[in-house]
């Protein structure tokens, strides 16, 4: 890279324009507007074409021009190019044409599309010189950010609601984090991290770190499109928690368009919520710009931010490219969950639950049309929320290690159910 | 007095304090007493109708004041007003 910011110009402010160097703050002085990273992306198109990436080792760095850091990444290097599914028992099952599977819970190393986020957001830290990351989790950013820490040898501070699901919570310990169960819901935690990182020092990745760590859900799209074999899908159906998964896949979308790496076209971004959590659907529905904080109560717990930072650009997303918002009941998660698996072999987080339900919803709706193609953004694994669905998928049945009674078993209809000996 | 918690975005406008004293009542008013002695802090925090911005979240107490009664929400003698961006997801 030619300078010492690489592709990187400045932080923007995305409410007035106004620029800031290229530090760790995430608000504009002015309007406390979001600030995010500005590229040059005159430069970006001189070196970035389908060959130059083509050539690179499969990982979400192969996009490195238009994610947020100056040298070469120092943390996650292997994090990414997950799997795109071409999911025909899935499809048949919703009734659409084409169906694809972006599946993030096979990211490396802590299996959801976080391990993104943060290899820029430590990346990004370690460049500025910090020796303590922090985040605000509902858990999966929790799992990876003490995992990659752990591996870049930098201390780790993880907040966490204090009843999250016991695999997150095992798998943010296990790697030697600090981790703070804080009594409260996610919206509590972010707020008592805000005014931690208003006097610690630390990185926290999504709140000081927040304008680089966002950028990194960027790469979720360019693999997408890549994949698809250099095209925009016309329907992305993408989960909502604070919005930014949605925009910032759209981002990945107008980048490539914008560099001539994919032809022009139109797609619609559909965002997915959880009813037990679901401010920015119910104002999508409503047609209105902004969104009513609400208090969560839902399985969907990587997605219980009653109020989403990013609301408001998600919403604007969705009305820009005709797309749509819808939510789903916890007992139409599991149901997800179970269809998801069941036809595609892929156990899904609860998030995925709210995904597939909502696409289930969109497609029935008419809004996302049978004779079309979409993708679904699958986020997080199933092994991480199994308290959500472990009463919900039948239960073994146990024989004595005897051939006649597995016999008698399967005259009684039990060649649906599991087996134990 | 009532505390005010001043988030780092702010401080530069408030000669570097983490923290200001004022006195009590409702979040307008408590804003607009930090507005008299930091020329301009107002409108970081208010649109121009006065209605507080929609990237600002408001805490009395720990309490979200938009579950309150807004900004009519009283402060009292030992209560705690934060001023905290939006959240990013997590």
């Amino acid at each position: 890279m030619s300078d010492s910011h690489g592709y990187m110009k400045a932080l923007k402010c995305r409410e007035c324009g106004r620029e800031y160097p290229l530090s760790a703050t995430h608000v504009c002085e002015f309007d406390f507007g979001p600030l995010e990273v500005a590229y040059d992306y005159e430069r970006v198109r001189t070196v970035l074409d389908r060959k130059c990436i083509e050539g690179r080792p499969q990982t979400m760095w192969r996009y490195r021009e238009l994610l947020p850091v100056a040298e070469e990444p120092t943390v996650g290097k292997q994090v990414g190019y997950t799997p795109l599914v071409k999911a025909d028992r899935l499809a048949k099952r919703l009734g659409i044409r084409e169906l694809w599977v972006k599946n993030d819970a096979v990211n490396y190393p802590t299996l959801s599309f976080k391990d993104r986020v943060v290899s820029v957001a430590l990346s990004r830290s370690v460049e500025l010189g910090f020796k303590t990351v922090a985040c605000a989790s509902t858990g999966n950013l929790a799992n990876s950010v003490a995992a990659n820490a752990a591996a870049a040898g930098l201390e780790a501070f993880v907040f966490i609601p204090h009843d999250l699901e016991s695999g997150k919570v095992v798998n943010s310990l296990v790697y030697g984090a600090n981790v703070v169960g804080i009594r409260g819901h996610y919206d509590e935690v972010n707020r008592l991290c805000a005014e931690i990182a208003g006097k610690y020092p630390w990185a926290f990745v999504n709140v000081n770190m927040r304008p680089y760590y966002a950028e990194g859900s960027k790469s979720m799209g360019f693999e997408i499109q890549e994949q698809l074999g250099w095209r925009i899908p016309e329907h992305t159906i993408v989960c909502m928690a604070s919005g930014s998964l949605l925009t910032k896949i759209h981002k990945s979308y107008q980048e490539f368009s914008k560099l001539g790496l994919v032809p022009e076209s139109k797609w619609r971004m559909h965002g997915a919520q959880a009813t037990g959590c679901n401010p920015i659907t119910t104002a999508q529905k409503a047609g209105l710009d902004f969104f009513k904080p609400v208090k969560p109560n839902t399985i969907a717990k990587s997605l219980a931010i009653g109020t989403p930072a990013d609301g408001f650009y998600a919403l604007k997303v969705m009305k820009e490219t005709g797309g749509h918002g819808e939510d789903v009941t916890d007992d139409e998660i599991r149901d997800g969950i179970k269809l998801l698996a069941e036809c595609e072999g892929i156990f899904a987080e609860t998030a995925g639950g709210v995904t597939v339900g909502v696409a289930r919803k969109l497609i029935q709706q008419g809004k996302i049309a049978r004779d079309s193609s979409a993708v679904l953004c699958i986020t997080g694994n199933g092994l991480k929320t199994l308290d959500a669905v472990s009463s919900h998928v039948g239960a073994t049945r146990e024989i004595r290690p005897s051939l006649r009674e597995f016999e008698a078993l399967l005259s009684e209809g039990g060649k649906r159910h599991a087996v134990t000996a | 007095m009532v505390q005010v918690i001043i988030p780092p975005t702010l401080r530069r406008f408030c000669g570097g304090a983490e923290q200001v004293e004022v006195q009590p009542g409702t979040v307008t008013e408590v804003i607009d007493q930090l507005h008299d002695r930091f020329n301009g802090i107002r409108d970081r925090l208010l649109e121009g109708s006065g209605k507080v911005r929609g990237s600002v979240l408001l805490f009395v107490n720990e309490q979200d004041i938009r579950f309150l009664e807004n900004q009519e929400t009283h402060l009292l003698q030992g209560d705690r007003l934060s001023i905290v961006p939006a959240f990013a997801g997590g």
